[in-house]
């Protein structure tokens, strides 16, 4: 018998499928484009303000999203609340030491700093008649605690669901402490690729895109030296992606997600396509290590 | 709380006949096809293969044979959920779901449950699923609406050979210790006892007695807390998360100067 290289490989599957695959992918552009919309609030220009509000209107949208699929993604569904409240004495229902808890609340404070920013973005543009909401945007003192606040909690979103997947007995998945640092990485990797494709054709006046751009590389970059140190830190149970979700990680997110958009961003050449594969790469990371995991 | 109570198993006067899985399906009323499918397994007499939402006892058959057939010999094992002292499942649990009883076991309330399955990705053993009737993560119970009536659990009380025993973990620890001390003495050297003691996860209150290794009876050698890489996983999470800051901070302050750079070139 062939005598497996850790003890996680005895445990069972949880059958988290695509409805968590694209959780991953969405929360990640959620917390991530917030966290970067504040980078651009505090340290850009007055110039670069509609990039930051873009970062804004992409996370709320992608936060309702997520729990939705969240939501979704359970077998009872309509015991969502669960997650917030005791089922039994309606008090409020957390375990510190329970990513999973931790999240919950994670992400509903974060939708409400999403919906306030994205709301405040709106009425900075012109687009909602609501002088109060302008109050609630950086660099006033509101804004600027909501930012740096929300901001934080952004990063908490994209990456406790990293910690979450360590923080079982699954191969792969808790053979690693790094999942939580990887995802927080991508997160902003596609959130800053996102930025990019949608800001389009506007953005030449803006002097934050080339910024935006020159530090998705460097993330990019970063990306690719933590998903080789997360390969690195499985050790024998790197035995779990010697298969062909090894050859799509490879493939799919090291060549097309990575090293391709550096190529292109170092030539100076199609920046739209060098954010699309960045994008095509962070969904594919994020399936791979969903399920790879559980085809052990 | 009365008495940590649990199973003893003593796999080597297992003869497979299944009774206990029969008795565990009638008492907790679990369906004994899945939504009428009967599948054989084909290359094996055990047709159930593992512990499910419907399954909470699975008799394990480990065919040990020469590769031409002339000796071989039959493991037997009736497995169940390990009602851990320190249980992975019970520990991420975000609905608090998972309780402990004051029989020291680990039950599954299914009123609670959400079915989010963080659980099934916790525990070591592969013990939990979920059960497609109540839409929620099942498991053996120890039987606790029996406990509670003073009765033992339907399994135990239909194991004909006594290899699955019942009783407090105290007792039952000394009575295996005796039983390895006599298979010893005989000649069965092989002969030990898996999660006896306090050494792994604080203790199983359903624990073995085995004679080859765990791997082969497809149970994890060193099973380990979820938790341990909570610590770690943040911190890393939050150095990323650093990092990508001050690539940030870095990236729109020098802005002006390299934009500028870049103009200045011909």
């Amino acid at each position: 018998m062939n005598t497996p290289p850790s003890s996680t490989f005895f445990s069972a599957p949880p059958d988290w499928g695509w409805l968590i695959v694209l959780y991953f992918f969405v929360g990640g552009l959620a917390g991530g484009s917030y966290f970067l919309a504040v980078l651009i609030d505090f340290f850009g220009r007055p110039e670069d303000r509609p990039l930051a509000r873009l970062g804004y209107y992409i996370s709320f949208p992608c936060i309702i999203l997520s729990g939705l699929l969240l939501t979704l993604d359970l077998t009872r569904p309509e015991r969502f609340w669960h997650m917030l409240f005791d089922a039994h004495s309606f008090s409020p229902m957390f375990k510190a030491w329970s990513p999973m808890s931790i999240g919950s609340w994670a992400l509903t404070i974060f939708g409400l700093f999403s919906l306030l920013s994205f709301l405040s973005a709106l009425a900075e543009a012109g687009r909602l008649k609501w002088p109060a909401a302008r109050r609630i945007r950086a660099p006033g003192v509101l804004g600027g605690v909501l930012s740096v606040l929300g901001g934080l909690l952004g990063f908490f979103v994209a990456g406790y669901t990293g910690v979450l997947l360590s923080v079982t007995n699954r191969p792969i998945w808790s053979d690693t402490p790094l999942l939580g640092m990887l995802f927080v990485v991508s997160a902003a990797s596609i959130s800053a690729a996102l930025m990019l494709l949608l800001v389009g054709k506007s953005g030449g006046k803006m002097p934050g895109v080339r910024a935006l751009h020159r530090m998705d590389a460097w993330v990019v970059v970063l990306e690719l030296i933590v998903l080789v140190a997360v390969v690195i830190s499985l050790g024998p149970g790197a035995r779990a992606v010697m298969n062909s979700w090894g050859v799509l990680l490879l493939v799919g997110v090291v060549l097309i997600g990575m090293l391709a958009p550096l190529a292109l961003y170092w030539r100076n050449l199609n920046a739209t396509a060098a954010a699309v594969l960045v994008l095509v790469g962070g969904f594919i990371l994020r399936l791979v290590i969903v399920f790879s995991a559980q085809g052990v | 709380m009365a008495e940590p109570m649990g199973f003893y198993t003593d796999t080597t006067v297992c003869i497979g006949c299944k009774a206990c899985e029969v008795a565990c399906k009638e008492w907790n009323q679990l369906p004994s096809t899945n939504g009428g499918q009967n599948t054989l397994s084909g290359d094996s007499y055990d047709n159930t293969r593992a512990l499910d939402g419907i399954h909470w006892r699975h008799v394990k058959f480990v065919e040990q044979f020469t590769d031409d057939r002339k000796d071989g010999r039959w493991l037997l094992m009736s497995d169940v959920c390990k009602h851990c002292v320190n249980a992975p499942c019970l520990e991420v649990c975000p609905t608090n779901a998972i309780i402990r009883t004051e029989f020291d076991t680990v039950v599954i309330q299914s009123d609670t449950c959400n079915g989010c399955r963080d659980c099934i990705a916790a525990c070591p053993f592969g013990v939990i699923e979920i059960n497609p009737v109540s839409g929620t993560a099942q498991k053996c119970t120890l039987c606790y609406d029996r406990l509670q009536g003073g009765l033992e659990p339907a399994c135990s009380k239909a194991c004909p050979t006594q290899s699955i025993q019942f009783g407090t973990i105290r007792e039952l620890r000394g009575r295996a210790q005796k039983r390895v001390d006599q298979l010893q003495q005989m000649g069965e050297k092989r002969a030990y006892l898996y999660g006896a003691d306090d050494k792994m996860l604080g203790g199983l209150n359903s624990f073995y007695l085995l004679v080859d290794k765990p791997e082969v009876y497809g149970l994890p050698p060193d099973p380990k807390m979820p938790t341990r890489n909570l610590k770690m996983g943040s911190w890393f999470s939050a150095l990323g998360a650093i990092v990508v800051g001050l690539m940030g901070v870095i990236n729109f302050r020098n802005r002006g100067t390299s934009e500028n750079a870049g103009e200045g070139r011909p």
